[in-house]
């Protein structure tokens, strides 16, 4: 064999092998659905304390991060990592919150524990600047990049109204259990941003949610896979010119924190409040109806933690 | 050191700075901080003058240290400065191991072509455009091939070797988008590196020595430097070692003479010589002895060259478009075409004028572009400018808190600016179409402007049944493209920016103090 052909065909080899291992099927083994777990609670609040005392109470009083996260399982939490700026602009999740997360649940024993965004800005500025990947590695954690279409891949909803497919990063797909982690601000476009809207942050092709019915692709999306838990980060909280925001004067510091496993009944819960009425939230109501939680919240068993002074 | 030892030192020395440059282009992870690239591009010569006239200063004189080496030692640039000319040197020596040059032989100067080919340079920076200089500037055409077409290729690797560590749930290395290849913009560097590797495959430092617009003008200064490569005829065997090592062709073995004009300063004939009778020696003799004329042989394989390159062409340009740029998914509002008057030139780039003044292409600001929004342009500064990087808000938007390009920038096309006079910098305005928005054509939401603008200069306001539209206010606005990126209006999107002709500065957003109410109350 001639040099030259040698060279050419290990390239080509190289490029079919490694072509070959990227198409792997990574379809998530089902695992048995978390709807059968008896919590004490429906929904757990806590305010006046700091970002990560608060999550460790909450999630004590819901029987312990053991009751969503089994040995061995891979974890994926997903926080807003959208912008490039400081916690102090909360622009982004409160990246104490996310690390006090990340190590419960390596202490409840996840084999792994995932942290990615499909970040508005540049992705490694993004993780950079919002501090969560220093906390997150510190935490044990691993940051995935979540701003390379190559990671997403397309699932379907047919239980959708407008939004039948989605290309969804591969490992809201393959992890066992999901974690979402919004922080809660305004939004100039979703009026509010909380939990149902910080899942755009896991589909490629957001683009078509923009042009086709925002309210109701929001919406659509909870069909898809709803996450184990969600926690609302309202520490900081950006009352204006959000999701960006454009100085610290948008926040208000409001040390607050929402626990629960309904992304509607969270999420209309976290419009109470961020101080407006949820039925301005038109994803809120159409998520309702599309059976993915009630805003219903009075008829939930909601427990109520204040702490400090 | 002993003269023997001289091709050693070139060969250590241009590979570590080829490395160094190389990285510079290449580095898709913004590993190389950008203060290296001041160090490694100094002594590039058309950038250093271009710098030394935009910004007289010690740190934009290297062009100055290029003219006094080689008035002392030759065209020394060619073999240890300049990264193409290093290239070409790795290419020769690859044909060289493959047995395809087995040896070089004297070749007469091509005056008709490089004179010519410096005199179009001349005529064309007289006229004030930087076309032809920028397509021939050596420095800048090395990196248009490594950023537009190395770079890629680097990435994809890159991706394949992550998608492998990540079966095993290793994710130090991460997958990224390739950058964003089309015809328009690759066509000029692959033409060129084409025909750079072609020549130097077959010819040695042909293209140096009779396109090189650098080589020609280095090459009127090294017939006269102070130390010249030439044979001692007394202890010369004429066994004619030297000019089959000679990789510009120029030594004339039957005359025993060097044409200096030529002689890249690579040291391969000292290194060869048994005799040791080539090498540096003060400029006794004349220099006009080299260009007497001698035996004149014709060469088939150079028609044979250009006939490939021509194939080579034709066949790029079949590439469609298509093949590798990303679906959109058209309304009939985007396909409108908006009334953009000027294209968006970097911050920090002063003016239009100044930015197409001065860029040679080198592509730099392109590869150190964390968010890949500077691109290649096609047309968008007209004919003259094409490949001068333009901010493409269809691909993606300039990140605020960000002045790589500036850093890196060897003409000074790109000054080198502060955050803060960053932010304030207007490359442009923007311009809202409300007939082609979505909240106006769909009644839905939408808000994808507003929500990516950093300065609120788009602004959601009440519109009607509860839904919000884009209000824009351009004395805030600083051009960063944000709300094209974002807008979902594909391909003519219904927000867009209109470059600046000069740059200008934008008014500081209004910051009012919040309101702060707490409540002891738990809310719902």
């Amino acid at each position: 064999m001639k040099r030259r052909d040698f060279i050419r065909n290990s390239v080509g080899f190289g490029v079919l092998s490694s072509a070959a291992l990227s198409m792997g099927n990574f379809d998530r083994l089902m695992a048995e659905e978390t709807d059968a777990l008896q919590l004490p609670y429906d929904m757990v609040a806590i305010k006046g304390g700091e970002a990560a005392e608060m999550f460790e109470k909450g999630i004590a009083s819901l029987g312990g991060m053991k009751q969503f996260v089994k040995p061995n399982q891979t974890v994926v939490v997903k926080p807003n990592i959208g912008w490039d700026s400081a916690p102090e602009r909360a622009a982004n999740t409160n990246p104490l919150l996310v690390a006090a997360i990340v190590e419960s649940c390596k202490r409840a024993g996840a084999k792994a524990v995932y942290v990615f965004d499909n970040t508005c800005a540049e992705g490694v500025r993004c993780y950079k600047m919002s501090g969560i990947e220093d906390a997150v590695k510190k935490a044990g954690g691993t940051m995935v990049s979540g701003r390379t279409e190559g990671y997403y891949q397309e699932v379907s909803l047919p239980n959708a109204k407008r939004l039948k497919t989605a290309r969804v990063h591969e490992l809201i797909i393959k992890s066992d259990v999901f974690i979402n982690v919004p922080v809660l601000k305004n939004h100039g476009g979703s009026t509010l941003s909380v939990a149902m809207k910080n899942m755009m942050g896991v589909v490629w092709d957001r683009e078509f949610w923009h042009s086709n019915d925002l309210h109701q692709c929001i919406a659509d999306f909870t069909t898809y896979r709803k996450p184990d838990l969600n926690v609302i980060d309202a520490y900081r909280v950006m009352k204006r010119n959000g999701p960006r925001g454009v100085s610290v004067a948008d926040v208000a510091t409001m040390k607050y924190q929402i626990i629960g496993k309904d992304i509607v009944a969270i999420d209309t819960a976290a419009a109470k409040v961020f101080g407006i009425d949820p039925k301005q939230v038109k994803h809120i109501a159409l998520a309702e109806q599309l059976g993915s939680g009630t805003t219903n919240i009075d008829g939930l068993k909601v427990n109520r933690i204040s702490m400090g002074a | 050191m002993k003269q023997k030892h001289l091709k050693i030192f070139r060969v250590v020395f241009s590979l570590l700075l080829l490395l160094g440059i190389t990285s510079l282009f290449v580095d898709f992870r913004e590993l190389i901080p950008t203060a290296w690239a001041d160090r490694l591009l100094f002594l590039q010569f058309v950038p250093s003058v271009i710098q030394f006239i935009t910004v007289p200063a010690v740190l934009s004189a290297g062009f100055i240290i290029i003219l006094v080496l080689t008035a002392l030692f030759g065209r020394v640039y060619c073999s240890f400065i300049c990264p193409l000319g290093i290239f070409q040197d790795i290419v020769s020596w690859i044909s060289k191991k493959a047995k395809v040059i087995k040896r070089y032989k004297f070749r007469k100067a091509l005056n008709y072509l490089r004179y010519p080919v410096l005199a179009l340079v001349v005529i064309s920076l007289l006229f004030g455009s930087m076309f032809v200089l920028n397509l021939l500037d050596p420095y800048s055409s090395f990196g248009r091939i490594f950023s537009d077409i190395v770079r890629p290729g680097i990435i994809a690797a890159n991706n394949g070797l992550a998608s492998l560590f990540e079966k095993f749930d290793m994710y130090f290395l991460y997958r990224l988008n390739l950058d964003l290849v089309t015809w328009k913009t690759v066509f000029i560097p692959a033409v060129l590196v084409i025909a750079v590797v072609v020549l130097a495959f077959y010819y040695g430092r042909l293209y140096c020595n009779a396109i090189c617009p650098v080589g020609t003008v280095l090459g009127f200064l090294s017939r006269f430097s102070v130390f010249r490569i030439r044979m001692d005829k007394a202890t010369c065997t004429k066994c004619g070692k030297c000019a089959f090592a000679c990789k510009s062709t120029c030594i004339n073995i039957k005359t025993q003479e060097v044409d200096n004009s030529r002689c890249v300063a690579c040291y391969n004939c000292i290194d060869v010589c048994p005799e040791n009778s080539i090498k540096y020696m003060t400029g006794k003799g004349s220099a006009k002895a080299a260009f007497k004329p001698v035996a004149v042989t014709t060469d088939d394989s150079k028609r044979e060259f250009i006939g490939k390159t021509l194939v080579y062409a034709v066949a790029l340009t079949g590439l469609s478009e298509k093949v590798f740029s990303a679906e959109t998914e058209d309304r009939p509002a985007g396909k409108i075409k908006n009334p953009k008057k000027y294209p968006v030139t970097p911050p920090g780039s002063v003016s239009i004028r100044h930015f197409t003044d001065r860029c040679t292409a080198c592509h730099l600001c392109i590869s150190v572009c964390p968010t890949k929004t500077l691109q290649p342009s096609f047309l968008e500064y007209g004919f003259t400018g094409m490949s001068q990087p333009h901010m493409d808000y269809g691909i993606e938007y300039c990140n605020f808190e960000c002045t790589k390009c500036g850093e890196v920038c060897p003409t000074g096309a790109i000054l080198p600016i502060t955050v803060e006079e960053k932010k304030l910098e207007q490359l442009g305005k923007v311009n809202f179409v409300k007939t082609k928005c979505i909240v106006y054509t769909d009644n839905t939401s939408c808000g994808s402007c507003s929500e990516h603008c950093p300065t609120q200069a788009v602004k959601m306001v009440p519109y009607k049944d509860d839904l919000t539209i884009p209000e824009t206010d351009t004395d805030i606005c600083i051009g960063c493209g944000a709300c094209e990126f974002a807008c979902p209006v594909k391909p003519h999107t219904a927000i867009f920016v209109d470059g600046n002709t000069v740059h200008q500065v934008a008014k500081a957003p209004k910051v009012e103090e919040l309101k702060q109410e707490s409540s002891d109350d738990f809310l719902f």
